[in-house]
This record gives C-alpha cells, structure tokens and sequence, in this order.
C-alpha cells in the first residue's frame, strides 16, 4: 500500500502547482512604479491642442489616470464603468490617448461618451513607455502627493472598482 | 546566331549580374547605423515582450515591441550603455521584462529550485538502491551444490589450458 502512497501525493503536489499555475494570469505583471512618483509628461490635450496637460496639474487631488485608445477593445468593455464613475463626481478621472490619431480618438469619445475631465496625447507612445504601459487599458490611481498607488491592468470592471479602487481612493483622499 | 543578338545577350547577361545589387538596394539595413543595430538586437535578445510574452523584444513583430526597440537604439544614439538601457526598462516594467532575472530573495526558488529537486531525487535514489541491497538475499548453495559447481569450474579450466 504505503509504495503507492508517495507517488500519488507527489502526484497530488504536482497537480496543485499545475492547477494554481493554470489560474495565473501571466498579464498581470506588478507594476514597479507603485509607490513611486507618476513619471513626469507634458502632453497637448486631445480637445484643445493648444492647452497641455501635465503630470503636476493634479498635485493636491487624488486622480485616476486611464490609458486608452479608439483601437483597443476593451476600452469599450470598461468605457461605461468609466462614465458612471465620472459622473458620480468620486474622482475625476483623466485620460491618457495612447497611440491614436486625434480625430478617431475624437470621434471615439463622441460615440461612446467622454468621461475624462482632460485627455492628454501621447501618439507615439513615449509617455506609455515611463508609465510602463504595455497592454491598453490601465489606469493608474495616483495621490496628492502625485505617487502612484495602485495599477490596474486591463478593464476596469464595476468589481475592482468596488473592492479596489474606491475603497483606496476614499482612504487616500481622507 | 547574328551578331546583333550575341551583343543582346551580352548585355542581358550584363543586366543580370547586375541584379544582386539591385535587391542589395532594397533591402538595406533599417536602421541608418548598423553597429547600434546589432548592439540593439544583441540586447532585446535577453529581453521579454509583454505583449507577447514568449517572444523576446527582438523577435516579436507587436507593435509594442517597435517603440521598445526604437527607444533602446535612440538610448544607444545617446550613449547609454548596456546596463543603462536595463535599468531603464526594468524600473518601468519591473525584472519580468528579463529573461535571465537578477538573484535577490523573491527569485531565490526560481534560481535554486531546481536544484533542490536535484538534491531530493538523488537522496530518494541512494535510499531506494540501498534498501534495494539488503532485500536481496545471497543464494545459498547446498553441500552437493558446490562441490557440483566446483567440477564443473575445474573441468572448464582444463578444457581451456
């Protein structure tokens, strides 16, 4: 008996990690930049060309920075979650227009809603590189100090907006 | 065959030998400093594609890895070095960026595991072949069983002499 015992709890070990390695998700790679400060930019905005955005314009605020594009998918999966929480009026969310031409993006906005306070474009994807963006969306949550706090990669959903990001941005604006 | 065409086909052939350098033309080196390009293929070699990430930085054709590659060749234009252009990258997208992680604490199992795995399977073996010894048992021969046995070798030995 006992001489089959230990192979199948070796077994038993490997299906384990097999199974936790399966319900990993190699897409979320921890960001090295939290609780760092939010690399600087100095972007025109996607309305108003002439106007810049700029990483300090928010100093004193908590704000969400939310990386999209007119090309990405999911961009649309999260764009209504983004739209409620604009006009909730929690926090003011800002977007950054990664890799887009201004009159997509525009028209973008236009079809589906435009939940950004100001968007800032960054076409070739410079500002995406200090952020460390590599999968559209992300939005990032960044305190009044101007340090990032927490990433999120991909959609934001209505749940991580609940257990996540609310319940951090209510502590950070205390 | 006319003289005309045998000067026709001289300059056919003229044409193309030359065709090579045409193609040679066209397929130019991207990027206007070669040296820099090789350095920047050598070094997205060790590095991983988020996007796609079984693919290394040289490799993948996603467009992400495009803006990474351009940034690595313009640090180099700078003179950025190597080790630089690392650090770069790994404070913006953290060590999974590269393919060979530095040894500190949270990468310890990845470096040393399987070496302890080594280590266990040998001790399973050691302890297997042992065990394995002392269960078999030395087989015993009878009194008539020998000298049997003893005739047999004797009589062998004569026959080889």
């Amino acid at each position: 008996m006992t001489r089959f015992l230990l192979p199948l709890a070796a077994f038993i070990v490997l299906v384990a990690f097999l199974l936790i390695g399966l319900n990993l998700n190699p897409r979320q790679v921890p960001s090295p930049l939290i609780g760092k400060p939010a690399p600087e930019f100095r972007l025109e905005q996607l309305h108003e060309s002439e106007k810049m955005l700029t990483s300090k314009d928010n100093l004193g605020k908590v704000w969400l920075l939310n990386v999209w594009a007119s090309w990405c998918v999911s961009c649309r999966e999260e764009h209504p979650v983004l739209v409620e929480l604009a006009k909730s009026g929690i926090v003011p969310v800002y977007g950054l227009n990664y890799k887009d031409e201004r009159d997509l993006a525009l028209q973008w906005l236009r079809q589906f809603g435009d939940p950004y306070t100001a968007s800032a474009r960054d076409p070739e994807g410079r500002t995406g590189i200090d952020y460390g963006v590599y999968g559209v969306p992300e939005t990032y949550v960044i305190d009044k100090n101007g340090v990032i706090r927490y990433k999120q990669i991909g959609p934001v959903t209505v749940e991580a907006l609940e257990t996540k990001i609310l319940p951090l941005v209510k502590e950070l604006q205390g | 065959m006319s003289f005309v065409s045998m000067k026709k086909l001289a300059l056919l052939l003229a044409l193309m030998l030359l065709v090579p350098y045409g193609w040679a033309k066209e397929a130019a080196p991207v990027a206007e400093d070669p040296e820099i390009e090789r350095r920047m293929i050598a070094l997205s070699e060790d590095l991983r594609c988020l996007v796609c990430q079984n693919e290394s930085l040289a490799g993948s054709r996603a467009d992400f890895a495009n803006d990474l590659r351009r940034e690595i060749r313009e640090q180099m234009h700078a003179n950025k070095s190597d080790k630089e252009i690392v650090d770069f990258l790994v404070a913006r997208y953290g060590d999974f960026v590269l393919y060979r992680p530095p040894v500190k604490p949270s990468t310890m199992f990845l470096w040393f595991g399987p070496f302890i795995f080594l280590l266990i399977g040998a001790v399973l073996l050691v302890v297997y072949l042992k065990r394995r010894r002392n269960q078999i048992e030395e087989p015993m021969l009878s009194e008539q069983q020998r000298q049997q046995a003893e005739s047999l070798l004797k009589e062998s030995k004569g026959n080889n002499a």
